[in-house]
């Protein structure tokens, strides 16, 4: 996905790499070495397990790793700006108006000492520079589009009045309301229950038609990937082991990582009697310390020496679609 | 406040999963103070005495129907200076309390925020503050600003905020990678707008619940002052100085220093037992 730049490129991540320790020079690289671009208008998926390094990525984008994170090396480009560059004025717009952001977990994502309305206006009025009146007016708006009802009635209630999905909701309300041109959905739906789910996702996708809003989804399920997504990127253990348009890793995935992710999504039919999912086997991600090669050969049914030697750069299999294994064997 | 506002939109909004009740401690707790506070303000304001006028001739008489508690040494009404020395005890204790709250918690959530060796710092300063016995520094505060009530409250506030700034500072650090402070660092807010607005007004219950008990201690510590004779500066008396006063007297004239230490027992029973009954309403939710 490296050379995909072209003029409608929104977002351009290149070799990032992000480390741990109290000095950047100590650290060593969790996320080794990410490519990713993100074009207007479309939504990408990022997808793999815990830990390996979606979310940190995500968060460099803006600028915001916990603490005693690092960016090493490699870039970020927003419409051509260098994100990891910019002074502390222009990251504060950069956030406040371009990118919008919402979390895994609606339950805390909200002040709990403030009403619905108080932190909408703020938002608001902090990004438009528009007087309360005019951000009053504003919120009402942002909350029916999101599909909340009696909207205004909402804006004098308490986080903890509202459920989950109108938590989220309002999250997605407060992310939009300057139009940024970028919203990053980091895990957006997995506190949820399906139903409430299915209905955040249709939201989201409805903000990218009628908006044009570029979205970064983030998630450990391939269904929501595969259902929502134009392109996707799996990550495993700070690296992409595979990226391409959705249809294509989705039916023709490429490495063994990607065909296991896939596999171990449940299907709505009665398994047979003694059925099993299928899992991976072999250490789970962070048990091991990462040695070289490709990370995943420890887990990989395909697994044979070479693997400790596998450079984890992208080889092209078809237009756009790039996988870190380089077994011609393996791809069937 | 946000936290009353908060309990009572929920009263209000959702069924009672809370149900909030006045243990019957808090409520003995809140009547028995309502009832020296209410006495403090009005009383002196009916009372047909002047709490620092001396009347010689009428020196050390023992209660009466004129004299309700007696007179002390120089003859001033027990039961007025009492209670004008409750009302400066107690202001002074409330504005104590309130000036350590808010510098502790302020710089506690700061540092915390800060992070780094700001961070690292200050919390020695703070692990230093509550090492030194407060006394020590109470009275070298009074040495180097002089006797009197305001040296004595400067000298605890210099003590009293460390306290503060370590329960804020520490909630501050479990609040700090909270999605919420994320979700307002996403929207490009500033710090201090992020400190002020979202992050103090969510560290600043624990203190809070503190703080009740502390007024009572700060009381009593500006009374261990003045009975010394380090805080408040005659005429004007606190419940400490009039105790003081009447001590040389307590086997000819009791009714001296009973009084003003019956009220300060009285007050400093009232509030623990409104700080009880809402710690035990926290502990059993």
């Amino acid at each position: 996905m490296n050379d995909s730049q072209t003029p409608d490129t929104l977002l351009e991540i290149d070799d990032l790499r992000i480390g741990f320790a109290a000095k950047a020079k100590d650290a060593a690289a969790t996320v080794r070495g990410v490519s990713l671009s993100v074009r207007r208008g479309r939504i990408v998926g990022l997808v793999g397990e815990s830990g390996s390094g979606k979310s940190l990525t995500c968060r460099s984008i803006m600028r915001l790793l916990p603490e005693g994170g690092h960016v090493l090396s490699g870039s970020v480009a927003f419409e051509g700006e260098d994100v990891l560059g910019m002074s502390r004025r222009e990251l504060l717009e950069f956030r406040s108006t371009r990118v919008g952001m919402i979390f895994q977990d609606p339950f805390s994502s909200l002040n709990p000492t403030r009403r619905i309305g108080a932190q909408m206006t703020e938002a608001l009025r902090a990004s438009l520079g528009i007087s309360e009146k005019d951000a009053v007016q504003r919120a009402v708006s942002l909350l029916d589009e999101v599909d909340i009802p009696a909207p205004s009635d909402k804006l004098r209630m308490y986080p903890h009045e509202l459920s989950g999905g109108m938590r989220q909701r309002v999250m997605l309300a407060i992310a939009m309301g300057a139009r940024p041109r970028l919203l990053i959905a980091d895990e957006p739906t997995t506190a949820l229950d399906t139903t409430t789910q299915a209905q955040i996702l249709r939201l989201l996708r409805r903000v990218r038609d009628e908006n044009g809003t570029s979205i970064l989804l983030v998630s450990h399920d391939f269904g929501v990937i595969a259902e929502m997504c134009d392109e996707v990127a799996v990550m495993y253990d700070g690296f992409v082991v595979e990226s391409g348009p959705v249809e294509e890793v989705y039916l023709r995935p490429q490495h063994p990582y990607t065909r296991a992710l896939i596999a171990s999504v449940p299907t709505l039919t009665v398994p047979e009697r003694g059925y099993r999912r299928p899992t991976i086997p072999g250490p789970p991600l962070g048990t091991t310390a990462y040695e070289g090669g490709c990370p995943f050969s420890p887990r990989c049914p395909l697994a044979r020496p070479a693997c400790a030697d596998v450079p984890m750069t992208l080889l092209p299999v078809a237009p756009a679609h790039v996988t870190a294994c380089p077994f011609e064997g393996v791809h069937a | 406040m946000a936290d009353l506002v908060l309990r009572s939109g929920l009263r209000a909004r959702t069924r009672a999963r809370v149900p909030f009740r006045w243990s019957p401690e808090t409520t003995v707790g809140a009547v028995t103070v309502a009832v020296v506070v209410v006495a403090a303000i009005i009383g002196p304001l009916i009372s047909p005495w002047d709490p620092n006028k001396p009347d010689v001739l009428a020196a050390l008489e023992p209660p009466s129907l004129e004299h309700w508690m007696g007179t002390d040494s120089v003859g001033r009404d027990v039961l007025t200076r009492s209670l004008v020395g409750t009302q400066i005890s107690l202001l002074a204790g409330v504005m104590i309390t309130v000036a350590t709250v808010t510098i502790g918690t302020i710089i506690g959530a700061l540092v915390a925020y800060a992070g780094g060796w700001v961070d690292a710092f200050v919390s020695r300063v703070v692990d230093t503050a509550i090492a030194i016995p407060f006394i020590v520094v109470v009275l070298a505060t009074v040495a180097i600003l002089g006797v009197g009530t305001l040296s004595v409250a400067v000298g605890m506030v210099v003590v009293g905020w460390a306290v503060y700034a370590r329960i804020a500072r520490a909630e501050v650090l479990s609040l700090r990678e909270h999605e919420f402070i994320m979700a307002t660092r996403s929207l490009g807010y500033s710090s201090p707008r992020i400190l002020f607005r979202h992050v103090i007004p969510n560290v600043i219950r624990p203190g809070l619940t503190f703080a009740t008990m502390d007024v009572v201690a700060a009381m009593v510590v500006l009374a261990a002052m003045s009975y010394l004779g380090f805080g408040t500066q005659p005429p004007v008396a606190d419940l400490g100085s009039i105790i003081a006063s009447g001590q040389p007297f307590l086997l000819t004239a009791w009714w001296i220093s009973t009084l003003p230490a019956f009220i300060l027992i009285v007050l400093g029973v009232g509030v623990g037992m409104i700080d009880d009954g809402f710690s035990a309403r926290r502990k059993g939710r």
